[in-house]
């Protein structure tokens, strides 16, 4: 009922999602049923690209609702993204037990490797499912509330938040650089072999996995509509235009923050449990502020405050780094570049925002004459 | 504060501690006639002293005007009364049971005081009837608001409000895209939603046409005996028109009260106005 | 010339002490020596004749010996020719006697010609006999006469005689060599030469050692010396002498003191010099603690140092024009690439590439910088987050524009032998001239951009702008030429850092980026638009790092200290050094 009223309205957001749906069940019909060699059969890597651009597309909805609707700049959401993709390959790591290298029953690969003895106590409990996919949530949406508990309380805003979300991911890129953490130091977690029991490797597990990250994206999307339609949404974009002004009539801003910030990282954590078992490796590199810092830059040009607008921010920029680093692969930093710098000079309204001019211009005059 | 002082005031019986309570519960007391009460307040700012040893008290029900030249202190007493600036001595009390200095912006507005700024300031995205909407009274909690729904009768209330405020025929409209003065009366009407015991009004007339000026007096005289409403104004006539009781700020502190007419024979405010 | 303190030099030197000494011993050699002591010439030591560095001495002596020796000088290098001619001999009895008249003859090239005897370089051209030196050049060698250096091109093998040496020879050229090292007019080379025989406790070598010393006139090589015979002396038979060399070795900072003095305060046979030793080892431990901490508070410096120049031209167009320039580590990282590109230009002058360096990187970043405000940030004003992205895609199209124009592997930029080396303060505490020539460039730095701020016209300009640009421009201040300029002299700081930076660490497309963020920490850590707060937010977390790297390791001091000031700033947001009023609230 709610998220019908949530949905009227948001053209963009019907588009996408009925586009999301059909391509849902196109992909795995294209590869599973469709036999090799047929023009129409989409190969397994395609799936999986694919699956990797709608992981994607979740983050950039998540840094959408921060971003967009509240007006706080997160260049640290590329940590919640890898820590949700920590949890899943704690997991995944556990599910190869003796299949390693040292064929160890218990200790990773990597563990047996520095010499230790047992299991780090931060590592239990991730052989259960359930618990690895709690941890998925609850990680990142921990970090993100006692981060934000401290800066919002403090009143850090604009450009400092930014800043220091950015260190954070840094720092946090530094300390799972290093051995003694316990995750895998520089190489990561990987050479995983199967979840839940499928074969990671397997067509049927890869289409799975797509359909998975779908419905993940859908359902976070019509979350986050939820939250953008409902008054807290309203209340969340008064705090982005005026936020002294909402505090005096009553609202507790740090707090209204605080939720939705928690809430997205916890989203973004689950696109990084997503992305992991696709891409089968997760390694500090994805901490990286670069990371972060171009995750924003989808949500920019796909048009901010529209949430639609993230994910087709999302696939489009990274179809066009898939396409560039095949391509040309120097060519890919200055395209960019140029797209930061375009993008923020000529389209603050994003890919959006264009279209909704267009579709004015064309509407009969008389209406929006601003 | 010594620790012994802090344990002491944190022991004291006839007080809960801050965490224990919401102030959702709290109900300002009036008892004792007066909704308003400031002692001793003083603030600077750089060696400034924009608040100098203020005692300033409103009656509950009361319609109080204040004036005084630039720099009296005026908007800087409106600060220290929603939580926007803390002052370096001196109490406020909403009531007699409410400590304001203990108090956040937002907790300060969910008790009942609700100010209109100077510089209008609306949501300039939201349409007019949203505006309205956030400001309306309730609780203003993050998850009752996650799933709050407009009930008939705050629609209706709504609707009153856009009549009186003049502003049905824009309910729709982004409030970025009003005029001044229709920005003006939209944050009155916002005001009128938090529906609060307090109204804080600073400089409502500016960018008024007369007739609007008239409606103004008119609302704020109406407001009056169940709301206390205190105006800070520089157009003469216009507190002249509603004031019953005016106080004069200068440099920081109290320079008169009383009656229009008592205030205007005062010498030492003759001297300020005019001996500039 | 500065000496190494590493351990790993003094094993090399104790080895080649030892291959000396095996010369000084030799029994010819000391036969030889005795007939060199002129006639007449009282013997020094009595007790202990020292004969080969007798002659030499005399060049330390009073005024009037060596004006003696300065009129006598142009002479013996007839003899030295004469004298050497006989090295190439057939009999080795007369190759050994002419060594040791070689050793003899006070002549400067003789400690040279002996050595490369010993090398195998001196050899003899078959068609006129002369000595030459070789140096192999392909398959020939190329040969320079051994007593004049004259070129004398090149020469197959067939072409040249090697000089044959047997043991006997070898031992008796390498105390030779000994003799006249220990002996040479150089301090300098007495020193080393000290040095290296510190530790050696073969009798002849002391013997030696305690002949210098009473006639060594230079206060460095004193010391050297009653160091070397102090170490000698702990391993004495009798108590009181190991005792007063305990007291002598008191306070002296060199390994090799703590290494000899170790065993005597466990196991010495008297009481007394075990406790002596005991209190010595303990003193110099506490002074190489107070030096290890004065070291790791220099490392501190420098490293806030590089903070300070890094940060203080953000501290310019961020603190003071509020602009976030997500690209002022790609302007650090262009002025490193014009000390690159400089030293290429003029590789024949490596030594001055610094000082035109430093003008080229604040012309190239500065007018880069120019560029970048007037084609994108000053259509974002007022709008930080959007400028923020934007610089961001400035950085990865400037980090691009130098891969794919010079390299996108890091190139090496020379330290001038000016910044190389250390300064030897002593034997535990020695630092580096580089860091040190950083440090205080980045305070010149500092103060320059003071001055520019406080006494210029622009630095008027620009503080009125950045404290009230409507009324600025009322005043008649062109506010966009001064914007133009002001981010124009960020920039370019950011560019004379970079040339710094290049001394010290990699240069390579990425450096840039390990500097946005520590930058920003800096400006905001110090307080946004004060430049006090910068430089001393920089000194700051430069200190604090260092001194937390022994016990946290250098990755997690570097993530404590940014976990710090993520506190920090929840709890100041304004920095150390907030502006106040209410002019910092709009």
């Amino acid at each position: 009922m709610g998220l019908i009223r949530a949905m009227r309205g948001d053209t963009g957001g019907q588009v996408m999602l009925a586009v999301l749906a059909v391509v849902t069940v196109l992909v795995p019909v294209l590869n599973l049923m469709v036999p090799e060699g047929h023009p129409w059969h989409l190969s397994s890597y395609t799936v999986t690209l694919l699956g990797k651009y709608l992981t994607y597309a979740l983050l950039a909805v998540a840094v959408d609702l921060v971003w967009g609707y509240l007006g706080i700049l997160s260049l640290g959401h590329g940590a919640f993204f890898a820590l949700g993709g920590y949890a899943m390959g704690m997991y995944l790591m556990r599910q190869i037990g003796e299949r390693g290298v040292y064929g160890h029953p218990e200790l990773p690969d990597f563990m047996v490797f520095l010499n230790w003895k047992e299991l780090p106590w931060f590592w239990h409990g991730f052989d259960m499912f359930w618990f690895a996919a709690l941890m998925v949530v609850l990680v990142p949406g921990l970090l993100a509330f006692v981060f934000g508990y401290l800066a919002f309380r403090s009143r850090v805003t604009g450009v400092y938040l930014s800043i220091i979300t950015q260190a954070l991911t840094f720092a946090l890129m530094l300390a799972f650089f290093r051995n003694e953490m316990g995750f895998g130091g520089n190489n990561g977690l990987t050479d995983f072999k199967d979840i839940l029991g499928f074969d990671l490797k397997s067509n049927a597990t890869r289409a799975g996995l797509f359909v998975a990250s779908a419905i993940a994206l859908a359902l976070g999307y019509l979350a986050c509509r939820y939250i953008v339609a409902s008054r807290l949404g309203r209340v969340a974009v008064a705090i982005r235009d005026a936020e002294p002004r909402t505090r005096f009539i009553g609202y507790r801003v740090e707090r209204v923050k605080l939720f939705i910030f928690t809430f997205s990282a916890m989203l973004a954590g689950i696109a990084g449990a997503l992305y992991v078992p696709q891409v089968g490796i997760i390694n500090p590199g994805e901490f990286s502020p670069l990371n972060s810092i171009e995750l924003v830059i989808w949500v920019a040009v796909g048009g901010r405050a529209t949430l639609y607008g993230a994910v087709v921010g999302a696939i489009l920029v990274n179809y066009g780094k898939t396409y560039f680093t095949g391509v040309m692969p120097e060519a890919w930093l200055f395209a960019l570049g140029g797209l930061f710098v375009l993008v923020t000079l000529f389209l603050p309204r994003g890919i959006a925002g264009l279209l909704a001019l267009i579709r004015r211009r064309r509407a009969p005059a008389g209406e929006g004459a601003q | 504060m010594t620790a012994l002082q802090e344990f002491r005031e944190a022991m004291r019986r006839d007080r809960q501690w801050s965490f224990m309570y919401s102030v959702r519960d709290l109900e300002v007391d009036v008892s004792q006639g007066a909704i308003l009460y400031l002692e001793d307040l003083s603030v600077s700012f750089d060696g400034f002293k924009a608040i100098d040893g203020l005692n300033f008290y409103v009656e509950a029900g009361e319609l109080r005007c204040v004036i005084g030249p630039n720099g009296a202190g005026k908007t800087t007493m409106m600060d220290i009364i929603t939580g926007k600036t803390r002052p370096d001595s001196g109490s406020a009390f909403f009531g007699r049971n409410i400590d304001l200095l203990r108090l956040s912006e937002s907790q300060i507005a969910e008790v009942g005081i609700g100010r209109k700024f100077q510089k209008p300031t609306v949501f300039e995205h939201h349409s007019v009837l949203e505006n309205l909407e956030l400001a309306m009274a309730g609780d203003k909690r993050v998850f009752p608001t996650l799933f709050a729904r407009l009930s008939g009768q705050q629609r209706d209330r709504i609707d009153e409000v856009l009549g009186i405020i003049g502003l049905k025929a824009q309910a729709g409209r982004e409030a970025g895209a009003l005029s001044h003065g229709q920005k003006q009366w939209l944050e009155i009407g916002m005001l009128l939603m938090q529906d609060p015991h307090l109204l804080l009004v600073d400089e409502p007339v500016a960018g008024m046409t007369h007739q609007e000026m008239d409606r103004t007096a008119e609302l704020l005289t109406s407001l009056a005996g169940k709301h206390s409403v205190v105006v800070v104004e520089h157009d003469m006539d216009f507190v002249r028109s509603i004031a019953k009781r005016v106080t004069v700020l200068h440099q920081g502190r109290v320079l008169a009260e009383g009656s229009m007419d008592e205030v205007q024979n005062d010498p030492r405010v003759v001297e300020v106005y005019l001996g500039e | 010339m500065p000496v190494s303190t590493d351990p790993r030099d003094w094993g090399r030197r104790g080895f080649a002490a030892l291959l000396l000494i095996g010369g000084l011993c030799s029994a010819p050699m000391l036969a030889v020596a005795e007939e060199a002591i002129p006639p007449g010439e009282p013997v020094v030591e009595a007790t202990l004749p020292d004969p080969i560095e007798a002659p030499i001495s005399e060049m330390e002596g009073t005024p009037s010996e060596s004006d003696t020796l300065e009129a006598v000088a142009p002479a013996p290098a007839k003899d030295l020719a004469s004298i050497a001619a006989r090295l190439a001999d057939r009999s080795f009895s007369v190759k050994e006697a002419a060594v040791a008249e070689v050793a003899r003859s006070g002549d400067p090239r003789a400690a040279a010609l002996l050595k490369a005897l010993l090398a195998g370089d001196l050899q003899q051209r078959r068609e006129d006999e002369r000595l030459v030196l070789v140096t192999p050049a392909g398959p020939d060698w190329r040969l320079t006469d051994a007593l004049t250096d004259e070129p004398l091109g090149e020469a197959a093998a067939r072409d040249l005689k090697k000089i044959t040496l047997n043991n006997r020879m070898r031992s008796a050229l390498r105390s030779a060599i000994a003799g006249l090292t220990l002996n040479h007019p150089d301090a300098e080379v007495r020193l080393r030469a000290v040095q290296e025989m510190t530790g050696v406790s073969d009798d002849d070598v002391v013997a030696g050692l305690r002949a210098r010393l009473a006639e060594e006139g230079d206060g460095g090589v004193r010391a050297a010396l009653e160091l070397a015979l102090a170490i000698v002396d702990l391993a004495d038979a009798d108590a009181t002498v190991r005792a007063t060399a305990v007291d002598a070795l008191a306070g002296r900072l060199e390994p090799e003191v703590r290494n000899r003095l170790a065993p005597l305060a466990a196991g010495d046979s008297d009481p007394e010099v075990r406790a002596a030793a005991a209190d010595a080892l303990q003193g110099i431990a506490t002074r190489l603690k107070t030096y290890a901490a004065m070291e790791t508070l220099f490392f501190g410096l420098s490293l806030g140092s590089v903070l300070v120049l890094a940060a203080i031209g953000l501290a310019i167009t961020f603190g003071v024009m509020g602009v976030i320039n997500m690209a002022h580590g790609e302007l650090i990282m262009l002025g490193a690439y014009t000390t690159y590109l400089v030293q290429l230009a003029m590789p024949n002058a490596i030594e001055f590439s610094l000082l035109v360096a430093i003008p080229a990187a604040f012309l190239v970043s500065g007018s880069v910088g120019v560029l970048i405000e007037r084609s994108v940030i000053r259509y974002l004003y007022g709008r930080p987050l959007e400028t923020l992205l934007a610089t961001f895609g400035i950085s990865l199209i400037l980090q691009q524009l130098v891969r794919t124009t010079i390299s996108a592997q890091n190139v090496v930029v020379e330290n001038p032998s000016w910044m190389s080396g250390s300064l030897v303060i002593n034997p535990a505490l020695s630092l580096t001239y580089n860091r040190l020539y950083v440090l205080i460039f980045a305070l010149a730095v500092f103060a320059a951009l003071l001055l520019i701020l406080k006494r210029t016209a622009l630095g008027l300009q620009v503080r009125a702008v950045s404290q009230n640009r409507a009324m600025a421009r009322a005043m008649g201040v062109r506010s966009a030429r001064v914007d133009a300029l002001t981010f124009g002299l960020g920039s370019g700081i950011a560019g004379v850092a970079g040339v710094a930076l290049s001394q010290l660490t990699n240069v390579g497309p990425n450096m840039g980026q390990a500097y946005i963020i520590d930058s920003f920490m800096v400006v905001v850590f110090g307080g946004v638009g004060n430049l006090w707060g910068t430089l001393v937010a920089g000194l700051t977390l430069g200190v604090a790092n260092k001194l937390m790297e022994p016990w946290a390791g250098a990755v997690l001091a570097k993530i404590l200290v940014l976990v710090f000031i993520i506190m920090f700033i929840q709890k100041r947001p304004r920095g150390l050094f907030p502006q106040r009023g209410r002019a910092a609230d709009a």
